[in-house]
This record gives structure tokens, C-alpha cells and sequence, in this order.
């Protein structure tokens, strides 16, 4: 995974995790892997629950020592 | 001699350039150092001001003062707007043709509404984020006979607190003119609750339910359909509106994105140094960093302090001092008479207070401050 295609949101609380996830997806193709980094345990929630609601693909999840890693797939 | 060219002469320009020039006085004097600032205006605009002017509160001419008025006397200022950035020979050239040599670079663009990206937001909202815009809002409000208000916010933005002030202060517009049991609220937000600031959210919803704000969470604008006054957002959603309102979403400048310097004209900085990433001796300030926090004035202006400090130690010892903690600070107007505030860093997140009359009023005189601030006097 490029780096362009990561979105490191770690301690950011505004905008946050998410919206930093919404801008990059706006810039993203469709097709396009990004990996969200965040410190910010209720992201672990919003972000899968943002890309099933607007349908994009959730790759995957996980946590290592306080950080958040989602990745996701472009779909639309 | 070391010489500092700083492109872009708004608040985190303006403050930097103040700041190094008293810290590098006397190596300005000797003419060991030269700051240049480039610009693409004579003119500085105090944006949060726009905010007013969308309420005939403020007047176009209170929003302005002349850039180099604003500037200590050793700095060199040109209105000549940058058009390429050589960064490999340490180069930028200017839309006049003229090139400039530079051992420190500092970028510092800001960003610009970007209402086109969503098809029909530019033909049918209003905004605050350009002087036209804000005088055309003002008209709407000022029309307005009543129905459904619609607030709807793009990704990124500038000023993280203006989905909520624009909503507390038509609440106060409409609740003046004893229009409130002819209009509906509907305030829409890009993620899961009112405010990406998790407190402020929480606050924010209080209010609502206090007042009767209606709002819906998980919203992007996808479309705006100005023929059925609907917008359709990405989550599946058809909005009606009668009269729209958007916090559009916003780029980084063209100029960024011509150069190929950033995704989405966004630079990507080092969230604690402020280099460009992947260069010694280029710096990004303010809105045009890709850094994941507030594209606020306060932002810029902190973040301009940290690197005056550590420009100037560059200078003179040939290191930096000095990180930048991510510390923002932001009013929050809560109406027309009331407000609080947000103060957090990369660490701390903002623990809000109720409005008060008085935070108001601080609000408002430093409207009249900011012109110190940049200048350095606060
Ligand atoms: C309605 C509104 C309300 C706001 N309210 C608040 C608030 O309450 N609190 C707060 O903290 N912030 C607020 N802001 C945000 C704040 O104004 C900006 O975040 C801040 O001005 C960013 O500073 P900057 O130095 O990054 O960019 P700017 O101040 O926008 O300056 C950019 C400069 O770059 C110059 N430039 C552009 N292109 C070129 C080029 N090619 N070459 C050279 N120069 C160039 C421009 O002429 C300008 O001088 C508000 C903004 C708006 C619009």
C-alpha cells in the first residue's frame, strides 16, 4: 500500500478520524485500498459503520498498542 | 546572507514574517538575513468576519486592511503570486516571471471553497466563505418567508466551529424577526454525531434539543437537485430544503495541486516540525497543511510562532528548538448575544463550557484584535 493511500489521523480529534477518511475517500478511485490510523477507540465503531452505510468495503480492522488500523476499499 | 521567502501573506504568512523579523532584527539589519513575502493580494481579509457580514453585522470595508501596513518595516513585500515551485534547485517563480532564490521556504496558501465538486451546490446554496457569498446570504436570509432551513457541510472545511455558528445565529436571526414558528432547522453533519469535536458535539445537541433544532447525523452531500429543492447525500438520503445552506467543501490552492505538491492541494507536513515531508528546508503553516487537525486561523497562528522560534534558531545555531503541539483554540458563537469556546491540542481534547454573554464579547472584540495579533502585539 502506497503511502499516498494512508491516513494517518492519529490524535486528531477535529476534524477526526472519519472525516479524514471522507476527504481522502473524495480523492480516492474507486478500487483504491486506504488504510485509516487513529488513537481514537470510538473510530473503531463510526468508520466500518460509515462504510456500510454508504457502501464502500470494509477490508479489516485491528488494534496494536493504542492504534487503530481500518482498511477500506473504495466501491463507488 | 540566509534568505526566508514566505508565499502567502494571510494570517500564518503575516505572523510568521512579524515574528522572525523581531527575533532576526538585528541580523535583518545587518543585512545577514532578508524575508521576502509573496502574495496575491495588497489586501488582507479578516475571514471570520464573512460570518457577520452573512447577518448585516459587518461591513465589507471592516473586513479589510492593507497587507503591507501590517508588516514590520525590515520584511520585503511583493504582490506577485507564486507560480512554480523548484524545489530541487531551491527556486520559486513568480506569475511576473521573477525568480527567487530561498535557503528557507515557508508555504503558506490557505484554502478556497470548492462548493463546484458537489453537482448544483454552487447554483443553489449560500455560504459565508467569499465576500460575494456572504452578501448573497444575507439577501436570502433577508428574503426568506419561511420553511425548512438545510445546513450541509463538506469534507474538508475551513473553520471546524461554522456548521454551528451559522446554525445558533439564523435561530437568533429568524427568532428576532418572530419568525421561528414559520421556520424549521435542519442541521446535517459528515460523520456520526453534531461536531467532530466529541464534547462540542454532545453540547451542541443539548442546545438543539433545547431550541428545536432538527438534525441528521452521517450526511455528505452527494447532489443538489434545484429543481425539487433536494439534495441527496451519499448515505442514501433525499433532503428537502426551502432554503440552503453549506459549509462547502474546501481545497488546498491551485497552485499546490499544478506543482504537484499535495493530494487535493493539501502539502503533506510533519505534524510536528512542520517540514514538508521529504525536504530539510521547506515549511507549510495553516490551512495548506495535510496535517489532520482544524483549518482555523488560531491553528495557523501557533503554529506560526513554533516556527518562527525555530526558523530563527535555524538561522543563527542552525537547529530547531522547538515542536508544535497541535494547540487550537476557537470561539464557538452560540447566538447572537452568547458564546464558548474550544481550546485542545494534539493530547487534550476541549472540555466546552456553557455560553456566557462575556466569551461573546471577547468574540467580538477580537474582531477588532486580530489586526494586533498579526501585526505580533498580542
Ligand atoms: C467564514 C469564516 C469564519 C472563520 N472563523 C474562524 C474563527 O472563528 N477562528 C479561527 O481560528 N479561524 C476562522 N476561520 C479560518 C481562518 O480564517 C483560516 O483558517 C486562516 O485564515 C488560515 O490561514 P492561512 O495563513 O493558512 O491562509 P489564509 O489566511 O487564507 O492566507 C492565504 C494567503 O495566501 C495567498 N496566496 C494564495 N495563493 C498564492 C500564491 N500562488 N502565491 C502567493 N500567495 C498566495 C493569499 O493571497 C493569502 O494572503 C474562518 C474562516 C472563514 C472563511
Amino acid at each position: 500500500m502506497s503511502d499516498s493511500q494512508r491516513v494517518d489521523a492519529r490524535n486528531s480529534f477535529c476534524p477526526g478520524p472519519l472525516m479524514e477518511l471522507i476527504a481522502a475517500m473524495k480523492l480516492a478511485k474507486v478500487g483504491d485500498e486506504l488504510e485509516v490510523l487513529s488513537t481514537d477507540k470510538g473510530s473503531a465503531h463510526d468508520i466500518p459503520e460509515w462504510i456500510a452505510k454508504v457502501g464502500h468495503e470494509l477490508l479489516g480492522t485491528r488494534e496494536e498498542d493504542g492504534v487503530y488500523y481500518i482498511q477500506v476499499r473504495k466501491s463507488k | 546572507m540566509k534568505k526566508i521567502v514566505i508565499v502567502g501573506g494571510g494570517t500564518g504568512g503575516t505572523i510568521l514574517a512579524n515574528n522572525l523579523a523581531r527575533r532576526l532584527a538585528t541580523e535583518l539589519a545587518s543585512n545577514q538575513v532578508r524575508i521576502t513575502m509573496l502574495s496575491a493580494t495588497d489586501k488582507h481579509m479578516y475571514q471570520p468576519g464573512l460570518l457577520y457580514v452573512a447577518f448585516g453585522r459587518m461591513a465589507a470595508e471592516d473586513l479589510y486592511q492593507d497587507q503591507r501596513s501590517l508588516l514590520e518595516p525590515g520584511i520585503t513585500f511583493h504582490v506577485d503570486p507564486v507560480k512554480t515551485f523548484d524545489l530541487e534547485h531551491n527556486r520559486v517563480e513568480t506569475q511576473a516571471g521573477v525568480s527567487h532564490a530561498y535557503d528557507y521556504l515557508v508555504i503558506c496558501t490557505g484554502s478556497r471553497p470548492n462548493p463546484e465538486s458537489v453537482p448544483g451546490l454552487a447554483e443553489h446554496a449560500n455560504h459565508v466563505y467569499t465576500l460575494e457569498a456572504a452578501q448573497k446570504t444575507f439577501a436570502a436570509l433577508q428574503q426568506f418567508k419561511g420553511g425548512r432551513v438545510a445546513i450541509v457541510t463538506g469534507v474538508p472545511h475551513k473553520c471546524p466551529m461554522v456548521p454551528l455558528e451559522l446554525t445558533f445565529m439564523m435561530h437568533d436571526y429568524f427568532k428576532d424577526r418572530a419568525m421561528l414558528d414559520q421556520v424549521e432547522f435542519y442541521y446535517t453533519y459528515p460523520i456520526g454525531r453534531l461536531h467532530s469535536l466529541e464534547n462540542v458535539g454532545k453540547w451542541a445537541q443539548r442546545e438543539f434539543d433545547k431550541l428545536g433544532i432538527n438534525y441528521e447525523t452521517l450526511f455528505n452531500a452527494k447532489e443538489v437537485d434545484g429543481a425539487k429543492q433536494q439534495v441527496h447525500s451519499e448515505e442514501g438520503s433525499v433532503l428537502d430544503y426551502d432554503l440552503l445552506i453549506t459549509v462547502p467543501p474546501h481545497n488546498g490552492m491551485s497552485v499546490i495541486l499544478e506543482n504537484e505538491l499535495g493530494a487535493g492541494g493539501w502539502i503533506p507536513t510533519d505534524p510536528a516540525t512542520l517540514q514538508m515531508q521529504g525536504t530539510e528546508n521547506v515549511f507549510v503553516l495553516g490551512d495548506t497543511t495535510n496535517i489532520p487537525i482544524s483549518k482555523a486561523g488560531s491553528t495557523a497562528h501557533y503554529e506560526a510562532e513554533t516556527l518562527g522560534e525555530n526558523l530563527s534558531t535555524l538561522v543563527r545555531q542552525g537547529t530547531m528548538v522547538r515542536a508544535y503541539e497541535g494547540k487550537v483554540f476557537c470561539f464557538i458563537e452560540a447566538g447572537k448575544d452568547r458564546a464558548t469556546y474550544a481550546s485542545f491540542d494534539y493530547l487534550h481534547p476541549p472540555q466546552p463550557q456553557s455560553p456566557t454573554q462575556m466569551i461573546h464579547w471577547f468574540k467580538l472584540a477580537y474582531n477588532k484584535l486580530y489586526w494586533n495579533s498579526v501585526r505580533g502585539l498580542l
